[in-house]
């Protein structure tokens, strides 16, 4: 009988120990979630705080009562913020477009065409992945520099529309469709060409599409490349701009304002990674780094 | 099928014109502007070969400032995201509800633009004639006394810059040991449940080497990132980095190659091939590691 | 229209430098009848898959020459030769329904033989109709089940109207069941269409089954090829009568001595035309009978009855199987369920081998044995 009520208690102080423990963990979790979106939260507030309220605050508040959108008003008239978010999308959408155009066509070669020195060809691919950025990024300077592509959209696409990395993924989504249905198509004189673009792209579409909201991301956050090649302001991407913003811009001490130029560039990639959040996280689960 | 055996080829083509062009080329030219001395961009001269510039980036002073930066950098946000990382993906298993919510609010910062976030950070850490900023407000109120993390002593800029590193580099790692943990055999646990199995047992017993792999995978990738730390130094302290003595080897190189102290492609040639030896080394030395103490 | 196959070889070049060369079909000759369906059979890598694929034309022969009729398609490429092709996984193409799949083959068309949409439906309706998918146009392949999946794979090849249909191992993803009723489906199919059909499968019950033809391969080679019952009747050699038959045929050394067949010590047959030797005896379940004064005696191990069949399964120090399987009458079984247990054989079961060749050696015993 007692030892039953023991038995009881122990069971019980167990639950307890296990349900506050549990607590905790919530409670952590919840802090570093809190934490990662305070600074999201902030920029939001303070761009909608206006000049005179915000410098008046020696202890910033959390809230507003009174916002304004004058901020934004300026961060498109006192910089050129419309000239660098348009630059940014031309950017994405040229380097994103034709790097599909040149991985497509190398990673079906790689898994559906037979030919002498294929195998040599891959390995020399992928050993190009072990190449990090920093080694050629001079030369590529220099080549840039002297072909006149400084300041020029072609400078900024050009060596960025390769990637060794999403070839490989491509590929090997490419293989795991069965031989069978290349043999079908075959058959029922389906060229090359038509099958790659009748069964395997649409069969792979899921891998095509990660890896293009995975290049826009890199694109949109591109900040050392364009940084090296242009330094005429007419050609800056947002990176660039919020850079100078920082130094030159609003006369060094609208924080407000400089807030909602930083809302304005990050709202693109936000509500993209809103929309396809599992694509994204699936995509960089496979291998993703950060870009 | 020998008829066709050009058109393979053809639909390499621009692969291979473009990877040539901008990463073989490069690769061997880096080599030979390194061992150029005196090299002039404007005229394309040089004087003679040899050991020159790396001996001269040897005994430059912001180099070996950005040398001892980066590996502070490195030595201390690898194992502190990696480990806080693991901690948050161990709690985030254990959720049911707000699992998922949780995750996309954490993977978060992986999507956005780090130089806007970045000044966000500054905002908040920074002290100005005008305010004592956020951060310095809280340090206040617990009674400790207000520090400049953004123009003040060395040791509060590397504070706040492992800080922000740290928060850049999670997303990538708490999403990819969230997936490793949910990968690991339910199986295993009902049976260590079965046994009665300490909390802790089960972890360093099971989880831990049946995640081994990932961990060592995040440790090399994230060695390797840390190392090629730049643009979160700028977003948080300008682009003059050799002024506010927060530089990296990266920053190093650009700086060489361009802005108010470049033009020296020579120079920063012979950085970044000391800085790809450098972290070619460490990964060796990972790789050797490794073998030894991870299990598959 | 018929099929002719004239020397026709594969070789394939080893992959190592050393090594040898693969010889996966080695000069198959044989003229497939205009109507009729024929399975080829043989083990897993026996050539079989290959002789399919040089008949489609996916694969191009090391030597020999392929005829449709009378046109040589050796050199065409498979899309010029108008055949229908079925595999195994049924290959339909994941993110199309059932109607684009069926339709994908006659959007290929071009020229002269260009169809309008119009009759590009049509033509899908009837096939579609034709396997008794109509209802499922509008579906993916991935909400079909295994059997439907291969109805259109079928719907698919029939549409563009082949003259030679080719069929993969069109069976071996179904379960037990849908695989009888399938085969029945593909033999009405292949009648009513009247196409020639050729298909390849492992399985020698489901060659025997439906096939007008079988032609049984290993190795590259064709060993035999006829009517499933006579195939089965009158193997050429040892590695034919093993093949075909379930459960398989019986094999015991033995020698022949004076016209006279013994196993062990038992004089078992006469055997009229045979010379002195060594012999492997091959004898099929069903040439058993148990009898008082039968002469192989056989170690009685159990009597398995499964369905209508019951078998006595037993030992003989002689036999090359680990056990004798025989399939006997059900008034015939056995009083005693161990001991020693003793069989008549039937001529005509009765198959002899040569050790060496693995070739027949036929004999005449008595009236009924041996003519072939």
């Amino acid at each position: 009988m007692q030892s039953d009520e023991l038995k009881q208690k122990n069971l019980s102080a167990s639950l307890f120990a296990q349900k506050s423990g549990h607590a905790l963990v919530v409670l952590f979790l919840t802090i570093w979630a809190l934490l990662v979106l305070f600074p999201f939260y902030w920029m939001l507030l303070t761009s909608l705080k206006s000049y005179s309220a915000y410098n008046a605050e020696y202890i910033p508040k959390f809230f507003t009562l009174s916002p304004t959108l004058q901020n934004y008003a300026d961060a498109f008239t006192a910089v050129p913020l419309a000239r660098y978010f348009i630059n940014t999308v031309i950017f994405t959408v040229a380097t994103t477009g034709i790097m599909l155009f040149v991985i497509i066509p190398a990673a079906f070669a790689f898994s559906r065409l037979q030919f002498r020195g294929k195998d040599l060809a891959f390995m020399l691919f992928l050993s190009l992945m072990m190449i990090p950025n920093e080694l050629v990024v001079i030369t590529n300077f220099q080549t840039i520099t002297n072909w006149g592509m400084r300041n020029t959209f072609w400078g900024l696409i050009l060596p960025s529309v390769t990637s060794v990395f999403y070839i490989y993924l491509l590929k090997e989504n490419f293989e795991q469709i069965p031989e069978e249905l290349y043999k079908a198509a075959k058959v029922d004189g389906t060229s090359d060409l038509k099958y790659l673009f009748k069964v395997m792209l649409p069969i792979c579409r899921p891998t095509v599409i990660t890896i293009t909201i995975l290049k826009i991301i890199e694109c949109w956050n591109a900040y050392v490349w364009p940084r090296l090649i242009t330094d005429d302001e007419a050609y800056f991407l947002v990176s660039n701009g919020i850079q100078e913003i920082r130094e030159n811009g609003f006369g060094r001490e609208n924080i407000p304002a400089m807030m909602a130029a930083v809302v304005v560039i990050s709202i693109p990639l936000i509500v993209l990674f809103l929309i396809f959040h599992k694509k994204i996280m699936a995509g960089v689960s496979r291998g993703g780094t950060k870009g | 099928m020998k008829k066709n055996s050009l058109r393979p080829w053809l639909y390499l083509l621009p692969a291979i014109a473009f990877l040539g062009l901008f990463m073989v080329y490069p690769l061997v030219d880096v080599f030979v502007y390194s061992f150029e001395e005196g090299y002039n961009s404007a005229s394309q001269t040089y004087f003679g070969t040899g050991f020159y510039n790396y001996s001269y980036v040897l005994h430059d002073p912001y180099f070996l400032q950005a040398v001892k930066n980066t590996f502070l950098i490195v030595m201390i946000t690898v194992p502190v995201s990696t480990a806080f990382a693991l901690m948050i993906s161990l709690g985030l298993s254990s959720l049911k509800k707000l699992q998922e919510l949780y995750q996309t609010i954490y993977f978060l910062p992986y999507v956005t633009n780090t130089l806007a976030v970045g000044l966000v950070f500054m905002i908040l850490f920074k002290r100005t004639a005008y305010s004592e900023g956020l951060v310095n407000l809280l340090i206040r109120f617990f009674g400790g006394s207000s520090v400049d993390f953004i123009d003040g002593p060395y040791w509060a800029k590397m504070f706040v810059m492992c800080f922000y590193t740290v928060w850049v580099v999670l997303p990538f790692k708490i999403l990819i040991l969230t997936s490793a943990l949910a990968s690991v055999n339910q199986d295993y646990y009902r049976a260590a449940r079965i046994d009665a199995t300490p909390k802790w047992r089960i972890f360093f017993r099971i989880t831990l080497p049946m995640i081994s792999p990932m961990i060592f995978y995040l440790v090399i990738t994230g060695f390797i990132g840390a190392f090629k730390a730049y643009s979160d130094e700028v977003a948080l302290f300008g682009t003059d980095l050799n002024s506010a003595g927060m530089n990296t080897i990266v920053g190093y190189i650009y700086d060489m190659l361009y802005g108010n102290s470049g033009g020296y492609p020579s120079y920063a040639s012979a950085a970044a091939i000391l800085l790809f030896a450098i972290v070619l080394t460490i990964t060796c030395i990972n790789l050797l590691f490794s073998r030894k103490n991870v299990t598959v | 229209m018929k099929v002719v196959l004239q020397d026709l070889t594969k070789i394939y070049p080893s992959r190592t430098r050393k090594g040898e060369e693969v010889r996966a079909v080695d000069a198959f000759t044989f003229e497939i009848p205009d109507g009729k369906l024929v399975g080829l059979l043989g083990p897993s890598g026996c050539g079989k898959s290959t002789t399919l694929n040089l008949i489609s034309g996916l694969e191009a022969p090391t030597k020999g020459k392929v005829f449709f009729g009378e046109d040589d398609v050796t050199a065409l490429p498979p899309e010029k030769r108008g055949v229908g092709l079925v595999f195994q996984n049924y290959a339909l193409y994941p993110h199309l329904t059932v109607r684009q799949n069926i339709l994908f083959p006659l959007q290929n068309l071009r020229g002269k033989e260009k169809l309008t949409k119009q009759e590009m439906n049509t033509r899908a309706e009837e096939a579609a109709g034709l396997v008794q998918i109509d209802a499922l146009m509008d579906r993916k392949p991935s909400e079909l089940s295994g059997g439907q999946q291969q109805r259109v794979a079928i719907a698919r090849a029939l549409v563009k109207m082949p003259r030679i249909l080719l069929m993969d191992e069109p069976l071996s993803n179904l379960d037990a069941r849908l695989r009888l009723q399938t085969r029945e489906e593909i033999r009405r199919i292949q009648r009513e269409t009247g196409i020639t059909t050729i298909f390849v499968t492992h399985d020698q019950e489901e060659a025997m089954s439906i096939s007008d033809l079988i032609v049984v391969m290993k190795d590259g080679v064709v060993h035999q090829i006829g009517k499933p019952q006579s195939v089965y009747d009158e193997p050429v050699n040892l590695f034919v009568a093993k093949f075909l038959g379930t459960p398989g045929i019986n094999l015991f050394t033995g020698r022949v001595q004076q016209e006279t067949l013994l196993i062990g010590e038992e004089a078992v047959l006469p055997v009229k035309g045979c010379a002195d030797g060594k012999v492997i005896v091959g004898i099929r379940p069903e040439g058993f009978i148990p009898s008082e004064h039968g002469c192989v005696s056989c170690h009685m191990e159990r009597v398995e009855v499964m369905g209508r069949d019951t078998s006595v399964v037993s030992t003989h120090p002689c036999a090359l199987n680990e056990v004798i399987r025989s399939i006997i009458s059900a008034e015939d079984v056995p009083n005693a369920a161990s001991g020693v247990i003793r069989f008549e054989i039937k001529p005509n079961k009765t198959y002899l081998f040569n050790p060496a060749t693995e070739e027949r050696i036929r004999f005449t015993g008595t009236e009924q044995g041996g003519e072939t």
